[in-house]
């Protein structure tokens, strides 16, 4: 009994400290929309991070000018998480604490897991342009999820059809880099294959990245006579295994992820990167809002688009238009709204389903062709 | 018959590279028994300094051979003036120091490297011009070995010939086997063990930058943090073969290169610096002071 | 101290030591595809500027610690710092402990949360400290891959809450009795290791385990880690986010307030001076009659210990753990805690631990520049204070000879 009586007195501390909190909360929330913006913004994936922010800002200027939402100006706030789960805790309270009502982000998947609990419970809904790993959405465990990019497995699922049916391989290593990204992927692939039937995976390995030579991986898988390679894993160790198999004469396809979709790979692995396959979001060159946001980009900020600022700028667009629509910043309201309304975006007219993935929005195969990547058509 | 060659070739090669680095650490070591945790930066310095230069040359339209000397020389010089100033900035102060002290400042400086690259240049990875001429030499068998590793090999064999020369018969190298063995004494006898130290860190230093010019060439990409893992893996191999010891690091580093391709070959590179490691921890329960060390009995 | 002629020579050198040094990576800025190379000539001019300013305040100190330290070898007592002065003197330390009390009472419930989440951070990391530091600090084994026991630790947690959902509190010691089983595990091959053979062992320790927690998928999920992990309840009951951010605040304070005790309590029990004396001479020791195995093995698992205790509250605290955050630098990171808080000495190594944890969190305003500066400190440090913030006061009785004699 006596136990009980302490534990009362300090929850009813706690509520009071947590009252305070609130009252302060609301209190500065009140005469601006506030956006949170998640990501590395330092760091050496700062590249992907910060471009999605410059992105998000172009949204928030835009909607300002034409007078704001719900009468009130949207204001955006970035946090950098480093891409690092431990930090991205701290972040996501920081954003919390900020009160902000939506948050874009985060760019890894990891990082985002950790920093989703902490939306749950404060009742933020988050949307990734970047964060691929199909546990945020297929799991259940994140009803606040949403993500303007589609998961690592419809792009591992992409990568063995093209492997399989297109190029009508037989024999496939899948390599990865043991990253989560690029494990989680080859693990799709190598499952998608074996229930194929039509092709086996000869070979299933995981490199180490940034070792100073790859010559006995890539005699390995050339003893195991495989007809392609389907990497998992960033262009750094992508452009290494190319250009290792290339210089020792091997001319077996290589078949990639976005993260190796990335103009750096070409420049780095420079002509061995010809021939190279690698999937990634689907061309949305010929729609003329994309066209529009990439000069608008071009002149804000002097530079080109970074690889995620699309879907980044999609996920802001989607998420305020959820609040115009749903009429109020409650949480259920938008929710409600993002599942219900369709948004014009750089990335077609997007609506999201059940778990949080954006309808309409996929991946298609690319080639390195005279130094570009070109979209296959099949 | 052929994979295992093949297997054997490429960790020749991969040890060949680690042993470039690890005789830097191994000099420094056996002079004042510090671990240069900043040794993998000033290699990655001159990996950064010899990209600079070639590609200032190619805009202004040198020949390939003079490119290829002019960068090398660069980016010797520049590796061996980082490595003097961080000796004079991060260590020197700290001669009579507790133990840990420089050891925490080299981390420090170690960190410190990375950031200053990465904000003066670059996070992302940069193209590296192969430096080395693709030429066929060894027409049937070429695929075996290409002419990149050739050089490597032959380059560490050379460097590791003039190192050992250097050392046993030259003024400064009886002058550092003088100060390794003790220091105070070596002063007494009239070496100025300052100089000793500075220039063993130059020498060091140069060897690194070779390294560098060379693994840049041969996996063609740099950015600001290639030489923290190979500074770590140099470091293993240093410490397997007794650090301290010049035939030892080279051993060493073939040992763990070899082990390595192995490794990767037969079993599964996803354990392959598992396989690395557990091979240090071996060694170094039967031979506490590594393959070639020198087992001294403390003085009580 | 003027300026002389000579000074402003030698700084004047120094500088252009430094724009030859910066050249190539400081003003050159190549595209490659695109051949185009820049140059940034002003940064060699901030540079020399800079290099000339600053040698002169680096001869300034060095001047200083030596002067100090010929001081102190003639008789005069070494400056202590400020925070030793504050310790030394029975005047400050009673108000001062009770603002401290009071300040960390209240401190999460004026501040936001996400003060609160980051001093939590703080908090885990002084125990981290503490706990290295029984193993560097006082046995004087160099261990580098410290991070495998926190690991050890948070994986116990997100396992058995996963597979079993056991609750944070029956994990605690569980997670602590396989920190010092892992401890010890690690402690039987090196026992004959000295220095930097054992520093590069336990490094090379730290890795494996992170990558066998990165390849086995079937035991450890992989590098996609574990995610969802339950926070602590209080009695039973689930707590909202911010209050069991508070709650967790508190069990922090309670766990550093444990720490600090035990290992007050241990440094001057038998086993800690015979971690010591071990420290300071292992044949000597053994002399004495001091089992040397028992006295390494019980520091490496004393350590170790702790690392699993903070393993498990991290898991609690992050909701989500992966291989990635175990890796060397964050070994390296609680080395540079003990090393900067000065070796042995509790409140330095919290001092030590709440400057580096807080400081790049709230230097992100210069995000960019906060790896450089913590390199460049951790350097200063070393250079200019190698003992430490706090110098390990080593309990001895001294002789005064009379001065006049």
């Amino acid at each position: 009994m006596k136990k009980k009586v302490v534990n009362k007195q300090f929850i009813t501390v706690i509520v009071a400290g947590l009252l305070v909190l609130t009252f302060t909360g609301v209190g500065s929330a009140a005469d601006t929309i506030k956006m949170g913006v998640g990501g590395a913004h330092s760091g050496d994936l700062a590249s992907y991070g910060l471009p999605i922010v410059k992105a998000v800002k172009l949204v928030a200027e835009d909607v300002n000018a034409k007078g704001g939402i719900l009468g009130k100006q949207v204001e955006v706030i970035a946090e950098d998480d480093v891409c690092k789960p431990e930090v991205a805790t701290n972040t996501a309270t920081k954003l919390v604490s900020q009160g902000v009502t939506v948050v874009v982000g985060h760019v890894c998947s990891g990082a985002t897991k950790a920093a989703m609990d902490i939306y749950k419970d404060a009742k933020v809904v988050a949307m990734s342009g970047s964060a691929t790993n199909p546990d945020l959405t297929q799991s259940g465990k994140y009803p606040n999820f949403f993500r303007t990019i589609a998961s690592d497995d419809a792009q591992a699922k992409l990568e063995v059809d093209f492997a399989l049916d297109v190029l009508k391989l037989k024999k496939i290593a899948v390599l990865h880099d043991k990253g989560d990204y690029g494990k989680g992927l080859a693990e799709f692939a190598k499952t998608f294959i074996e229930k194929s039937g039509k092709a086996q995976v000869v070979l299933f390995e995981g490199i180490t990245p940034g070792a100073v030579d790859y010559s006995s991986v890539v005699n390995k898988v050339k003893k195991a006579g495989a007809e392609a390679i389907i990497f998992g894993g960033y262009h750094p160790e992508a452009s290494k295994i190319v250009s290792e198999m290339r210089k020792s004469k091997m001319k077996i396809a290589f078949i990639s992820d976005d993260g190796v979709k990335d103009e750096t790979f070409i420049k780095v692995a420079g002509k061995y990167a010809e021939g190279v396959y690698a999937t990634g979001p689907k061309d949305t060159s010929t729609n003329p809002l994309d066209k529009a946001v990439k000069e608008a980009y071009k002149k804000a900020y002097g530079e080109d688009v970074g690889v995620f600022s699309i879907n980044g700028y999609a996920a802001a667009q989607a998420l305020l238009n959820a609040i115009q629509k749903a009429g109020s910043t409650d949480y259920d309201a938008i929710v409600k709204a993002l599942r219900t309304e369709q948004v014009d975006t750089p990335l077609g007219k997007i609506k999201f389903d059940d778990r949080g993935d954006a309808i309409g929005v996929g991946f298609s195969v690319y080639q390195v062709k005279d130094g570009k990547y070109v979209e296959l058509k099949n | 018959m052929e994979y295992f060659f093949e297997l054997f070739l490429g960790g020749l090669t991969r040890g060949s590279i680690y042993a470039l680095i690890a005789l830097g650490y191994t000099m420094v070591y056996g002079i004042i028994e510090l671990i240069n945790f900043a040794h993998g930066e000033i290699y990655m310095i001159g990996a950064f300094t010899a990209l600079i230069v070639a590609s200032v040359l190619t805009v202004m339209g040198l020949n390939e051979f003079a490119i290829l000397v002019l960068a090398s020389i660069a980016a010797a010089v520049y590796s061996a003036a980082y490595g003097y100033t961080v000796e004079k900035i991060a260590y020197k102060p700290l001669r009579h120091a507790p133990r840990l002290s420089p050891l925490i400042s080299a981390i420090g400086m170690s960190i410190f490297l990375q950031n200053y690259v990465l904000l003066a240049q670059t996070s992302d990875f940069l193209p590296f011009p192969s430096l080395i001429p693709d030429f066929e030499f060894w027409e049937p068998y070429s695929h075996l070995l290409r002419s990149t590793q050739l050089v490597i090999l032959v380059t560490t064999t050379v460097i590791m010939v003039l190192l050992t020369l250097l050392i046993k018969y030259t003024k400064i190298g009886k002058a550092m086997r003088a100060t390794a063995q003790d220091r105070s004494m070596a002063m007494l006898v009239g070496v100025n063990v300052n100089q000793v130290i500075s220039m063993t860190f130059v020498i060091g230093s140069c060897l690194a930058a070779v390294g560098g010019v060379l693994i840049a060439s041969h996996i063609g990409q740099i950015n600001f943090f290639i030489g923290f893992i190979a500074g770590i893996k140099a470091f293993t191999a240093a410490v397997l073969g007794g650090v301290g010891s010049i035939p030892g690091a080279v051993l060493g580093s073939l040992i763990l290169g070899l082990t390595e391709s192995f490794a990767t070959g037969y079993v599964s590179s996803d354990y392959e610096d598992v396989f690395a490691f557990a091979l240090l921890v071996l060694i170094l329960i039967f031979r506490p002071a590594g393959l070639l060390g020198r087992s001294t009995m403390q003085k009580v | 101290m003027m300026p002389t002629l000579s000074e402003i020579k030698k700084s004047f050198l120094v500088s252009l030591w430094f724009m030859f040094l910066t050249f190539p990576i400081m003003v050159i800025r190549v595209n490659t595809t695109e051949k185009l190379v820049l140059w940034r000539w002003e940064n060699m001019a901030y540079m020399g500027i800079g290099s000339f300013l600053l040698s002169f305040v680096w001869r300034y100190m060095l001047w200083r610690k030596e002067t100090g330290k010929k001081d102190s070898e003639s008789g005069t007592l070494q400056l202590p710092s400020f925070f030793e002065r504050i310790l030394s003197d029975r005047r400050y330390i009673v108000p001062a402990t009770a603002a401290g009390i009071a300040l960390v009472a209240i401190f999460p419930f004026v501040m936001d949360t996400y003060q609160t989440n980051i001093m939590i951070t703080a908090l885990m990391y002084i125990v981290l400290g503490l706990g290295l530091n029984i193993v560097v600090g006082l046995a004087g084994l160099l261990d580098l891959g410290y991070v495998a026991f926190y690991a050890v630790g948070a994986y116990t947690y997100g396992l058995l809450n996963h597979h079993f959902g056991l609750g944070f509190w029956t994990v605690l010691p569980i997670g602590a009795v396989m920190g010092a089983f892992f401890g010890i595990l690690l402690g039987f091959p090196v026992l004959r290791l000295r220095g930097d053979y054992l520093a590069i062992v336990t490094l090379g320790f730290g890795e494996i385990i992170r990558l066998i927690l990165e390849n086995w998928n079937e035991f450890s999920f992989g590098p996609s880690g574990i995610a969802q992990i339950a926070r602590p309840s209080l009695f039973g009951i689930q707590l909202s986010l911010s209050s069991s951010i508070i709650y967790l605040y508190f069990v922090m304070i309670g766990m550093v307030l444990f720490t600090i005790f035990v290992v007050n309590r241990l440094q001057n029990s038998r086993i800690g001076r015979a971690w010591i004396a071990l420290r300071e001479d292992e044949v000597a020791c053994q002399a004495m009659g001091i089992d040397k195995t028992r006295t390494k093995l019980t520091a490496f698992a004393l350590g170790a210990t702790w690392a699993g205790m903070v393993g498990v509250i991290f898991a609690a605290k992050t909701t989500f753990i992966n291989p990635a955050s175990f890796t060397f630098l964050e070994s390296a990171m609680i080395l540079a805690i003990v090393v900067l808080g000065g070796m042995g000495s509790i409140v330095g190594v919290s001092i030590a631990a709440l400057i580096l944890i807080l400081l790049p969190e709230y230097l992100r305003a210069f995000s960019e520049f906060r790896m450089l500066i913590f390199g460049a400190i951790m350097v200063i440090m070393m250079v200019f204070r190698p003992q430490g913030i706090v110098a390990n006061v080593r309990r001895s009785y001294k002789f005064q000879p009379d001065k006049h004699s």
